[in-house]
């Protein structure tokens, strides 16, 4: 019995060790990318090249959410404000829920599925096929190749993804409880325009976002190079992308709503 | 060491941990010649090109190529060496995501700043050279094996490098395939004057092609000659491994206890 105890102790310690260890891994893997991404920004069309992977052809599910996000907003805001009366300001709801939260969030969750995990199986099968390994071999630097662009198309594309949700999606509102319902076309614009402020709920919103970015390509990017060059460490370097970046997303959307809107009226 | 010899290795150990991989390695390979580094899987060979490319570095000991101690060198100073190395990679470790031209005119485009126009006339070149130059525009995906390896090959020698290091080229391949590819290796480097190391546990096209064999069992070096000698040994562990034997100074069992004792047989029965 005090062995099993000792053996479970000690099992804990190595798993406590191991994240501090990977912590730090993580830590001087991101340092080491800023410090060399002055190649990728010199050489911009490898970041525009990733931009198109990452950026334009997440464009579909973004826009398909988005969409859907925002009708079943307008649908389920127009169910209760009209009890209250005050259908005309479901605007205003679609509008706010979308640029301050549901737009930042639901977007960077969608990033970190549809394109975080692709970069991870990338940067993780090249790895396991040896060719980060030609690549230092050949005196090119992958991180500043690979990893680095990776890394910045995606820090770019995230808010362009997140302001197309949350335009698509209020257009889906409209649809749905303008075009369909009939609540009062001006007073869905003009409430939606009177309530939302551009410097606290659109640049906050932005800002969210770029930070949300930062989040989930840095994980992504570390996962695929910190993987295990086999099979089973890519697919479950994926997994640890979307799980990591979701909970990771989700916590740092407490944190910096806690800090912009506190106090607000 | 010689003006004529480039690398040279001295008493290099290695070991990750406590487990030793290589003990006390003695080579020298000279300009111009193609040398092999034969010994049966998990030996060590992969982790001594590993050493020699500057991977890794060694427990003590050193290699030294050009009259520079890898492991002495500076990140920049190693990438500057590098240049002037290459290696082909098990299985080519093409990049998956540039077609044949792209992966050949990768290193011209990193290093150099040689115009378009010129760089698409030395990748047609050195594609020319290994065959494949009416496969310029395919993808990695869409190249047999033993083509992978042949445009890895033209990729290797994109910068005409001193040194160029083979890791298992000829596992898995036809034997077409494995005959060409050995036969370009031994081409290029009289063509090129480079020098060559084949990492290998193909005994018999590697000896049909190079000058110089090592064999390496156990973290040492166990046997080393030239072909002919290699042939004609009679060294239990050469005699074994050139003639494939099942049984020898490697042993077919891996260490286990009595048989007997194993599927608890009563002593009468042992």
């Amino acid at each position: 019995m005090p062995r099993r105890i000792v053996t479970g102790i000690r099992g804990i310690g190595h798993r406590v060790i191991d994240s501090v260890w990977r912590l730090g891994r993580a830590s001087r893997f991101f340092m080491l990318m800023l410090l060399k991404s002055t190649t990728s920004l010199r050489r911009f069309n490898l970041v525009i090249r990733e931009i198109y992977f990452t950026g334009v052809l997440s464009l579909i599910i973004i826009v398909v959410s988005g969409l859907f996000v925002g009708m079943v907003l307008g649908l389920q805001g127009y169910e209760t404000l009209q009890k209250y009366g005050s259908e005309s300001a479901v605007g205003t709801l679609v509008a706010l829920s979308l640029v301050r939260e549901l737009g930042p969030v639901v977007a960077a969750l969608l990033f970190a599925s549809r394109a975080g995990s692709a970069i991870t199986a990338e940067i993780g099968l090249m790895k396991a096929t040896e060719q980060l390994a030609a690549m230092e071999m050949m005196a090119v630097d992958p991180i500043a190749r690979v990893v680095a662009p990776r890394f910045w198309a995606g820090v770019i594309s995230m808010p362009f993804l997140a302001a197309m949700f949350s335009t698509v999606g209020i257009f889906g509102g409209y649809l749905v409880t303008v075009v369909l319902i009939g609540v009062d076309e001006g007073s869905f614009w003009s409430q939606m325009q009177n309530a939302v402020d551009f410097r606290y709920d659109i640049v906050n919103g932005v800002i969210k976002t770029c930070v949300f970015g930062v989040a989930v390509t840095a994980i992504a990017v570390f996962e695929g190079y910190d993987a295990p060059p086999t099979a089973e460490g890519v697919s479950g370097a994926t997994t640890r992308t979307v799980v990591t970046s979701s909970l990771v997303i989700l916590g740092l959307d407490f944190i910096l709503t806690a800090f912009m809107f506190r106090g607000m009226s | 060491m010689t003006s004529e010899t480039l690398v040279e290795i001295n008493d290099l150990n290695f070991s990750y941990g406590r487990h030793a991989i290589l003990k006390g390695i003695n080579m020298t390979m000279p300009r111009g010649k193609v040398i092999a580094i034969m010994g049966g899987s998990g030996c060590g060979k992969t982790t001594l090109l590993r050493l020699i490319g500057g991977a890794v570095a060694p427990s003590s000991g050193y290699v030294k190529i050009a009259g520079q101690v890898v492991h002495e060198l500076s990140r920049d100073e190693l990438f500057q060496m590098r240049r002037k190395m290459s290696m082909l990679f098990q299985f080519g470790a093409l990049f998956t995501d540039l077609s044949v031209f792209d992966n050949v005119a990768f290193q011209m485009r990193e290093h150099t700043n040689l115009p378009e126009s010129l760089i698409r006339d030395l990748v047609l070149m050195k594609l020319h050279a290994v065959g494949l130059r009416g496969a310029h525009k395919l993808m990695p995906a869409e190249l047999s094996g033993g083509m992978a390896r042949r445009v890895a090959l033209a990729r290797s020698i994109a910068l005409d490098p001193l040194l160029i290091m083979y890791d298992e080229p000829f596992t898995g391949l036809d034997p077409i395939s494995l005959s060409v590819i050995g036969n370009l290796i031994r081409r290029l480097t009289d063509a090129l004057g480079m020098t060559s190391i084949v990492v290998t546990h193909d005994v018999q096209e590697s000896l049909k092609i190079v000058d110089y064999v090592y064999f390496i069992s156990e973290g040492v070096i166990a046997a080393h000659g030239t072909p002919t000698e290699v042939r004609e040994s009679i060294a239990p562990f050469v005699h074994q491994f050139v003639h494939g034997e099942e049984d020898g100074p490697v042993p077919f069992h891996y260490p286990a206890e009595s048989y007997a004792s194993d599927l608890r047989l009563r002593s009468s029965f042992a």
